[in-house]
């Protein structure tokens, strides 16, 4: 199997690290970007 | 404040860049390139076999790893010479993606160590150096989220980043200084790859580059909304006072 199982583990893990990295950051910025429009709201209402 | 280099500036460039669809979609072509390159193009080596594929993602890791510290000492002496904001987003957002690339080297490296040096890990000096300088970047990060006082949080990121750098020649130059089983790829006589193994390392480099750059302007991004999220709250307490 010349080691195909590492090989493949270790691309898995890379790939697991970048995108769960890049989907933190993505709820992140929309729950960042729904507080501003709620606080931009409420700042109106003032 | 809504100066050329105010977050809040800098954060609706990110946002609104032609410059950064074009980064990312630089980065997702070179990406494919790479994968191609690693897989098709780039001959199976004769001792290690398939295995040595891992090479493809783990040194540009290490690449990616030294580069965001790098960047995060020039916004450490940056912060610390003009004290702006924009700087410790800058010097902030790369220690993270350093530390996640670091993290993804020592993975790499311990699958890739397993089938070839038989353990998953061993007190070699390029590794123990790797893993030290991991530690440090971890704790910098963790200090960093004790302490409250902004301008008190990015001089001390900044002095330690600027400190924790030199982390970074002493993981690279290991393999030359002290006797170590991890493999020299810059030898006296160049480098020891084929051609075509050559080829595969330097696409797979650029991709990680333009990777890091993506990933990085997408996380200053953040840390400038949510410097606007301050701003708001604040503005809407000091309305709401009597």
């Amino acid at each position: 199997m010349d080691n195909l199982v590492y090989l493949y583990a270790a691309y898995t893990v890379i790939w697991l690290i970048v995108f769960a990295y890049i989907y933190y950051l993505s709820r992140r910025q929309r729950a960042l970007q729904r507080e501003i429009e709620v606080l931009k709201r409420r700042l109106e209402e003032h | 404040m809504n100066s050329m280099f105010s977050p809040q500036r800098i954060g609706k460039q990110i946002t609104g860049s032609q410059w950064l669809t074009l980064l990312n979609l630089a980065a997702a072509v070179a990406m494919l390139a790479a994968l191609y390159a690693v897989f098709v193009y780039a001959p199976t080596e004769r001792v290690m076999g398939q295995v040595q594929r891992i090479f493809y993602f783990h040194i540009p890791s290490a690449w990616v790893g030294f580069l965001a510290f790098f960047v995060a000492f020039l916004g450490g002496m940056g912060y610390l010479l003009r004290r702006r904001r924009t700087l410790d987003i800058l010097m902030t957002a790369s220690l993270e993606i350093g530390v996640l690339f670091s993290t993804m080297v020592l993975l790499s490296g311990s699958l890739w160590a397993r089938p070839i040096w038989n353990t998953w890990w061993t007190w070699d000096p390029r590794l123990t150096a790797t893993l030290v300088m991991w530690v440090f970047y971890v704790g910098v990060l963790l200090l960093r989220s004790f302490v409250n006082e902004e301008d008190m949080k990015a001089r001390y990121t900044a002095v330690l980043s600027i400190i924790g750098f030199v982390n970074v020649p002493i993981v690279f130059m290991a393999i030359r200084w002290w006797r170590t089983i991890h493999p020299v790829l810059f030898g006296s006589q160049g480098m020891s790859l084929e051609p075509p193994m050559v080829w595969a390392l330097l696409i797979a480099l650029l991709a990680f580059t333009l990777l890091y750059a993506c990933i990085l302007l997408y996380r200053m991004r953040l840390e400038c909304l949510e410097d606007e999220v301050d701003m708001l709250r604040r503005a809407l307490e000091a309305r709401e006072l009597p």
